[in-house]
């Protein structure tokens, strides 16, 4: 923690106050850096996640955009290759599909086909995930069809000091990052009881943000939990569900917050499965060929010697997020727990 | 529903006016007379000038004399050396068609017959302006004076190209000329072009960007988002559509060409439009000069519409005999554009025949003693001249264990079968 750990004083920040708080930092650090999108300037963006940035510094570094994705994420490319770090905001990650073949073609690409002369150093922010009853336009989880990409970093974060250090880190790194931000735990770390209050981020340690410029290394994963019996693969939202099934089941878990999917920690995956020979691997995003499965593939490759019991995976169903159902459909506390129990049966 | 007398409806499917078999026939065409249309000032509103998008600006008359308002009245060196650059694009087209023809690269593309709308918009532009190209403004490079011998070492991927035999044929990146990395998907490059007029306008510089899109890639959704961003910015920035006519074996029509002008997409964003003879040098140059001094000067972007024809096919791998006329080239109303141009310098008494013949003999030779020079490098076909090494580099910044692994094991398995 000592390498990540910024000195000076620390305030108390939900979520957004600390994605905020990253924005600006690295803006008052860098001119280079804009931030463009639907409703971003004046308003502060939907989430309030760029509030007082248009004041701040000006309507030519933060401002609002057409209704575009595909405008927004290609006009960030050519800012980018301009010379400018542009952060664009994709108002929620269900309406990124539009900027697909810009993301895909054109910024995962141009250091690779452009043999290093350009390169799209930007950074994608998206609410995405579910459990506000969005319904199946502003819940689902793409980040499978980014981590597909070759020349895409994908990072998700679990809490606003881990949100903050790693969106510098995404914004100083030199490819194109999409930052998926858990909207559901925005202001409190929901533990997928739909049914209970949810505690305020104020409540928990991981609210203490730095003030200041910090960093958190991309493609670093956090052991949140050690346990010996079997190793969480998880990441957002489905970080704090682990942890309250854990706390209620009383099976010895290691938690494991992926934080970055590319590149992935595989050391210190591998390294726990190693030590509990199981492993279940939970996300929200739906089944076939998501991210679990490369979780899962990854596993059987680097501990198929020491695995006790099938990997087994709690992911969303494969169909579009349900509106009235949606907690039918999100993987939650009661799956997760079933899962436990048949992987610790094996 | 009930009691309406109407007939069925039906389906309108666009189909061009000559197939093959067809004689072209161009006898209704109706050529508009050089120098007839108003140039206006460059800050006019785009409201004010509409009739621009369905006009066409043309400078060079029948007899190849220059006329009205939009006469550049460029120096004898600039239009000397728009000649010699165009006829070095032709020659090196020539040269490396058949270089495909005779295997020694995948694919090609020719601009032949459209030379003149990057050559001259080039010349009008500033060095340090930024072009977003699309696959066929290899005019750009070569009016910009970039080594063809390094145009070539791309195009045979051999041990020379700075791209590392990732890309197809022709798909350059040469940011020391300011020309963008070519994209295969087509109108990427045009948000892109607005984003970085854009950053240049936002950080207060003086330069500004230039896109270039075919016609029938002005249906893509990028087209249009381009336009938005550069209207509702107003991005000091040209967007110019090249209209050849065909998209592969798809006629104009199929973008909307039975309907209106390309030009006039620039209507309903409130950009200035401009409709422009792509195969009259002196007009394209006019064009692009009018439309440069407008977005240095903030009053925003402009449309230019380049009327052209596509005289070859759309690339190698496709032969045009199979969709449409074999003679719509040759009797295309507005000309080639190197023969126009040649007449009007001749005419100026700045130039004859017999220099002609000499300016396209050392161009030949100049492409010649440069494709010796890039195969010294190898050719695609002749073995795999790239280093194994590069392969998986230049996808990140740094190699991520992932590809560190997969390098490894592609090399090791490359050694266990003994290749």
């Amino acid at each position: 923690m000592s390498a990540e750990q910024a000195a000076g004083e620390t305030r108390t920040m939900n979520m957004i106050q600390a994605i905020n708080s990253a924005l600006d930092v690295s803006m008052e650090r860098d001119e280079g850096i804009v931030v463009l999108g639907e409703d971003v300037g004046y308003f502060g963006g939907v989430f309030k996640a760029t509030e007082g940035l248009q004041k701040r510094y000006g309507k030519t570094r933060v401002f609002d955009t057409p209704i575009s994705e595909c405008g927004i994420i290609g006009v960030a490319v050519g800012m980018a290759t301009y010379g400018l770090r542009p952060v664009p905001e994709i108002q929620f990650a269900d309406y990124i599909y539009p900027a697909l073949d810009q993301l895909v073609s054109e910024a995962a690409r141009l250091r690779y086909r452009s043999a290093g002369e350009y390169t799209a150093p930007i950074t994608v922010r998206t609410p995405f995930g579910g459990g506000i009853f969005g319904g199946q336009t502003h819940s689902q989880s793409p980040e499978g069809i980014f981590t597909h990409v070759a020349g895409l970093k994908t990072v998700i974060p679990s809490n606003p000091y881990d949100a903050k250090g790693l969106l510098i880190a995404a914004i100083e790194d030199n490819d194109p990052v999409i930052f998926f931000e858990p909207k559901r735990i925005y202001n409190g770390p929901f533990d997928g009881h739909y049914d209970r209050p949810v505690a305020p981020w104020s409540r928990f340690p991981e609210s203490e943000v730095p003030t200041g410029h910090y960093r958190i290394e991309l493609g670093k994963a956090k052991v949140v939990r050690e346990g010996g019996d079997v190793t969480i693969l998880c990441y957002g939202t489905m970080v704090h569900v682990a942890k309250g099934v854990v706390e209620e089941s009383g099976i010895d878990a290691e938690i494991i917050d992926l934080r970055t999917l590319v590149p992935l920690d595989i050391e210190t995956v591998a390294a726990s499965v190693k030590k509990t020979g199981r492993c279940v691997v939970v996300h929200e995003a739906t089944k076939t060929a998501g991210y679990g499965a490369e979780l899962s593939a990854l596993v059987q490759e680097h501990c198929f010697h020491w695995l006790e019991a099938p990997v087994q995976r709690v992911t969303g169903w494969d169909t579009p997020y349900p509106h009235s159902l949606e907690w039918a459909y999100f993987p939650g506390p009661v799956r997760l727990t079933q899962a436990l129990k048949r992987v610790m049966q094996d | 529903m009930t009691g309406r007398n109407l007939p069925p409806l039906s389906l309108h499917v666009p189909e061009p006016t000559f197939r093959p078999g067809d004689e072209a026939d161009y006898s209704s065409f109706p050529v508009p007379v050089a120098g007839a249309v108003r140039r206006p000032e460059i800050g006019a509103a785009p409201a004010e000038m509409r009739d621009l998008s369905y006009d066409m600006v043309r400078v060079l008359d029948e007899d190849g004399a220059a006329q009205g308002p939009w006469d550049p009245r460029l120096s004898p060196e600039t239009l000397l050396k728009m000649l010699r650059s165009m006829a070095l694009t032709r020659a090196f087209d020539e040269r490396l068609y058949r270089a495909q023809r005779q295997g020694k690269t995948s694919f090609y593309m020719k601009c032949t017959g459209e030379e003149a709308t990057s050559i001259a918009a080039a010349h009008a532009l500033d060095y340090d302006d930024m072009c977003f190209p699309s696959y066929r403004q290899q005019g750009l490079l070569i009016a910009r004076d970039w080594p063809i011998v390094d145009m070539i070492n791309q195009i045979y991927s051999n041990s020379a190209d700075r791209l590392k035999g990732r890309q197809m044929p022709i798909m350059y990146s040469v940011r020391d000329a300011n020309f963008f990395s070519i994209s295969g998907n087509l109108t990427t490059q045009y948000p892109q072009a607005v984003g970085w007029a854009m950053a240049s306008a936002a950080r207060g510089d003086t330069r500004i960007a230039a896109a270039w899109c075919g016609e029938g890639s002005t249906a893509e959704g990028d087209f249009h988002s381009a336009m938005t961003f550069a209207a509702v910015y107003r991005a000091p920035v040209i967007l110019n559509v090249i209209n050849n006519q065909w998209a592969i074996s798809s006629f104009s029509g199929f973008a909307g060409a039975e309907a209106t002008t390309f030009a006039a997409r620039a209507i309903g964003y409130g950009i200035a439009g401009l409709r422009v003879d792509g195969n009259d040098a002196l007009a394209v140059y006019a064009a692009t000069q009018w439309a440069a001094d407008r977005a240095r000067s903030n009053h925003g972007p402009t449309l230019i519409e380049h009327f052209t024809y596509r005289a070859e096919g759309h690339s190698t791998s496709d032969d045009p005999t199979k969709y449409r006329s074999a003679d719509e080239g040759t009797k295309w109303p507005l000309g080639d554009p190197i023969a126009r141009l040649k007449k009007h310098v001749i005419g100026l008494g700045i130039w004859d025949e017999e220099r002609h013949a000499a300016m396209d003999r050392e161009v030949a030779e100049q492409v010649k003693a440069a494709q010796r020079e890039a195969e010294k490098s190898g050719v695609l076909h002749d073995g795999l001249k790239q280093s194994f090494d590069p392969m998986f580099e230049d996808v990140f910044e740094t190699m991520p264990w992932h590809l560190e692994e997969q390098r490894e094991q592609m090399l090791e398995e490359r050694k266990a079968a003994g290749i």
